[in-house]
């Protein structure tokens, strides 16, 4: 990501723009108040409290760390805090960002989990949550739309189809994730590598 | 399968779903919705779709729709369970790639893989909307919300949480 192009002599142990290393507490903190600010997303807040308000690392680290994240399976953010809370703190670090991370939000999952087991027929309540559910898809919806916008302009047929590949043996067939995947996976890497091969050439 | 112990059902099924997760939460609803409702029938699809709604109008990771499938399942403890399982293997996974990856390698590989997940985890996206639409959207009025918050989240920045509020007010009223 990051290219060394000035002749700067690097020291690592002295990076300026970066305040201290946080402490343990502070780590799960951080993270906690990043998550419970998160509505709908979780990444925005964590870009902002880490590269902006704690300067624990620059937007260049931050970004690739991101992608690091990105490209490993499972939910990102929660990749991002272990991975973002060892690198400045080792293993303790990781533990105590992920923590943070999780552990208010999955408090008050368990409470809206015990009022919907003990409400969730009532009427109005129902209403209330088939009015949300339509909007959380339509927001969904939105997502994707906008997530492939970019592939629906470069107009790459390969690409579409296995977009749509996927689309359909999941969404319409009902097949396994697994089995899915350890198809279109490596298929979806060797037409990258092929097609990167034709434009290098 | 059924006389197997529920927890133990939670760690096994969202450990390794997780591993295969590619493009985060939202691409593993379908896999969600098929092994929650069609194969061990934990809750109804009415009950699955709400439980999407519950995870996105609250705050944190959208991952956090487990925890509502692990309650449904077993309760608080079936709800940690299914937390930590689909949360914990792919963080530690990150972090000794991580490690791996420490000094900054030249290596094309990670952009190459990531460039090719791309198309595939919007396919299982729009697989999720599609499932999610089928248990929500009965009826006229549903369908216009949903293509309504589609249409205003496409084109405007405005935030997510109000426009689920809003569907909870459309909801309330009694107009979907």
């Amino acid at each position: 990501m990051s290219t060394d192009s000035a002749p700067v002599a690097q020291e690592p142990e002295i990076r300026p723009t970066h305040a201290p290393p946080p402490g343990l507490a502070a780590l799960f903190l951080a993270f906690a108040r990043m998550s419970l600010a998160g509505f709908g997303g979780v990444l925005v807040f964590a870009r902002h409290a880490i590269v902006d308000q704690h300067r624990w690392m620059t937007a260049d680290e931050f970004n690739e760390t991101f992608a690091l994240c990105h490209f490993l399976p499972g939910p990102n953010i929660v990749n991002l805090s272990m991975v973002f809370g060892s690198r400045l703190r080792g293993i303790a670090g990781g533990v105590a960002a992920f923590t943070g991370l999780l552990l208010p939000p999955t408090l008050i999952m368990m409470v809206l989990a015990i009022i919907y087991a003990r409400f969730g027929d009532v009427e109005v309540l129902r209403r209330i949550l088939a009015g949300i559910s339509c909007a959380a898809v339509g927001l969904l919806i939105a997502v994707v739309f906008r997530m492939m916008t970019p592939l629906l302009k470069r107009m790459d047929v390969v690409v579409m189809i296995l977009m749509l590949g996927v689309f359909t043996a999941i969404g319409v067939f009902r097949w396994p994730l697994q089995a899915v995947l350890l198809i279109a996976i490596p298929l979806s890497i060797a037409v990258t590598y092929v097609m990167r091969r034709k434009a290098a050439a | 399968m059924s006389s197997e112990n529920p927890i133990w059902a939670l760690i096994s099924t969202f450990g390794l779903m997780s591993l295969f997760a590619v493009g985060g939460a939202a691409a593993a609803i379908p896999e969600m919705h098929r092994i929650a409702v069609e194969v061990h029938h934990w809750m109804t699809d009415k009950q699955f779709a709400d439980a999407y709604a519950i995870a996105q109008l609250s705050p944190g990771p959208n991952v956090l729709i487990v925890t509502l499938i692990g309650y449904a399942v077993a309760g608080v403890p079936g709800a940690l369970a299914a937390t930590l399982a689909m949360c914990l293997p792919t963080a530690l996974l990150a972090y000794y790639v991580s490690r791996l990856l420490n000094r900054p390698s030249q290596s094309r590989w990670p952009a190459l893989i990531q460039a090719a997940l791309v198309p595939l985890s919007i396919g299982l996206m729009a697989a999720s909307a599609l499932i999610l639409a089928q248990s929500t959207d009965r009826t006229i009025a549903a369908v216009l919300l949903t293509a309504m918050v589609a249409v205003i989240a496409s084109v405007s920045r405005v935030n997510p949480l109000w426009l689920l509020l809003a569907g909870g007010l459309l909801g309330f009223a009694g107009i979907v």
